[in-house]
């Protein structure tokens, strides 16, 4: 191998390796030792005393998460939420992309613009429009009250509904892009055979389009729900108290506990319970990447 | 696919522009609300942008957020250009599957668990080698530079698989070196990607709030994070005037790269060599 090619190799490959795989390493390591008011604010794994190096492993931090019924009821809350959220995407989604795929291609370029383009401003500041929108006293809200339809506020805002609503607002760019690209990659010629040998139009759409637009749906859908499931915005600024959710959990026990080494365990098993999706999205992107 | 375009897609693609631009027109209309009452109409004024501009913290944090953003955007475009290169020019090589899972992980792994692993490794090497000595502005720029080279990676790499490559292997079989192979053909031609991979690290690296939570240390408070702290306290229309300055500046910015990039494409459309 050239000097050339190995330096232009090693170069991203070094940076990634340090910063994005080692991390995991260190948190696995971390995961089995203790909480210590020290700084850092947890025990060593090795220690060396009596010309005796003893390694300590606690397991205490997964026995925890097992026996406290709060971090299972989290992992389970997450998964389902993510889980609907990503469908209710899909469906709000694959219509968009359809159309879009559809248009003129003057106006096709326009049109994806304007799907991307919130997405270019603050998600943070996206979430808290709907904020106002959703309270007790916000725009839905009031706009029924004067309408008559209802007398008394509904209770949206830290609802389980409102964390549905955040998710499909601010993920929907990134359901729409890998079905759009998958769509417009589809061979014109067999919808036109599948109508020319009689199918009438949502039979070519089931029987054809839709199969055929399975890799871009599973992207997308990976996009959606591996991040939700770990969200932590969305669920603390909509959701509420009463919204469980597993991200909001770590968050806590670093920052309000402040024990390391539980969130250090409550994200490994996060990893663990995400590493089959991640694999499908890998495998996915990996054929978009080579191709 | 087809060219026909029927009512009712029509009006579902409304329903759908509707439903993602609405929320930020309301954010606007009620930036220029004279009532402290987010969602209460009290008439027309301009004074939350002028208390925004009174606001210290706010703007110390704006600045801090928009150098970080630069250097982790210009460092991830390096770093990213050579990972695309080496996933899409550089056939096989040893390790390369693992590359590859580098590369598309960080476009999907929960922000908490980037920033929670960060953070240890940045305590972890610390304490072992001595540095970085604290947390601050140089560890936000790192963890940035990390996720955003993915990203970078995504937009260069499609860009590059796009191209011709017949016009690298005119200028090889001519003799020159790799280097200059890439640098005098390649990059012009894939530079509209740089450009839109710049801003796309840019934007995030702007707009993160759950990484630069784990790994900042006093006095390296990102604008995300003052906005965050401030939303936690109640709704306020100072944000509201702040979030109409994102959407225009980050509508400019884009619509711009948009138009520039366009103009590239047919402008090298129309040149008797860029299209063979």
């Amino acid at each position: 191998m050239s000097w050339g090619r190995k330096s232009v190799i090693s170069v991203p490959y070094l940076w990634l390796t340090l910063f994005f795989l080692v991390p995991f390493v260190i948190v696995f390591k971390i995961s089995f030792s203790e909480m210590d008011y020290a700084i850092p604010p947890y025990t060593d794994l090795f220690t060396w005393a009596d010309e005796q190096l003893t390694l300590t492993l606690n397991l205490g931090n997964y026995a925890y998460l097992f026996t406290d019924d709060l971090y299972i009821r989290a992992y389970l809350s997450s998964i389902r939420i993510a889980a609907i959220a990503t469908i209710i995407c899909l469906f709000v989604a694959y219509p968009i992309a359809y159309v879009i795929a559809r248009a003129p291609s003057a106006t096709r370029n326009a049109l994806l613009m304007l799907v991307i383009l919130p997405s270019w401003t603050s998600f943070l500041i996206r979430i808290y429009a709907w904020v106002g929108i959703l309270k007790n006293n916000g725009l839905i809200n009031n706009f029924l009250m004067w309408l008559g339809i209802i007398d008394q506020p509904i209770a949206m805002l830290n609802t389980e509904f409102a964390v549905y609503v955040g998710i499909v607002y601010a993920y929907l760019p990134f359901m729409v892009l890998p079905l759009y690209t998958n769509l417009m990659k589809l061979d014109n010629s067999l919808l036109e055979a599948a109508s020319d040998l009689g199918a009438p139009p949502w039979k070519v759409f089931l029987t054809v389009t839709l199969p055929l637009s399975k890799a871009g749906m599973i992207a997308g859908s990976m996009l959606v729900f591996i991040p939700s499931v770990g969200e932590f915005i969305i669920p603390d600024m909509l959701g509420g108290a009463e919204t469980l959710m597993i991200g909001k959990v770590l968050w806590q026990e670093f920052f309000n506990n402040r024990d390391w080494p539980v969130a250090s365990a409550v994200a490994i098993v996060m990893l663990l319970l995400l590493l089959l999706p991640i694999t499908l999205f890998h495998r996915y992107q990996a054929r978009e990447l080579e191709n | 696919m087809g060219k026909k375009v029927s009512s009712l897609g029509k009006t579902y693609l409304t329903l759908g522009f509707i439903f993602l631009y609405l929320p930020i027109l309301i954010l606007i209309i009620f930036s220029f609300n004279e009532s402290k009452l987010v969602t209460v109409w009290g008439g027309f004024s301009t004074k939350w942008y002028g208390e925004l501009l009174n606001d210290k913290q706010m703007l110390g944090a704006a600045w801090m957020s928009f150098k970080i953003a630069f250097l982790a955007a210009s460092s991830a475009v390096v770093l990213g250009t050579m990972a695309s290169i080496v996933m899409v020019r550089m056939g096989k090589f040893k390790g390369k599957a693992a590359f590859a899972s580098m590369i598309t992980a960080p476009l999907v792994m929960p922000e908490v668990i980037t920033g929670l692993s960060l953070l240890l490794l940045f305590v972890a090497m610390a304490q072992t080698i001595g540095w970085p000595a604290g947390r601050g502005m140089l560890t936000i720029l790192i963890a940035h530079v990390t996720f955003c080279t993915a990203f970078v990676a995504v937009v260069v790499s499609s860009r590059l698989r796009e191209m011709d490559v017949s016009l690298e292997e005119a200028a090889r079989d001519l003799g020159a070196p790799p280097w200059k192979v890439f640098f005098l053909v390649t990059l012009p031609i894939i530079a509209p990607a740089l450009v839109s991979g710049w801003l796309l690290a840019f934007t995030l690296s702007l707009d993160d709030l759950v990484i630069a939570s784990f790994v900042s240390g006093p006095g390296s408070t990102t604008l995300p994070m003052v906005v965050y702290s401030s939303v936690r306290l109640g709704l306020s229309p100072k944000i509201n005037a702040l979030a109409t300055i994102i959407v225009l500046l980050a509508t400019t910015g884009v619509l711009t790269a948009w138009w520039l990039a366009r103009r590239v494409e047919t402008q090298s459309v129309n040149l008797p060599t860029g299209d063979s």
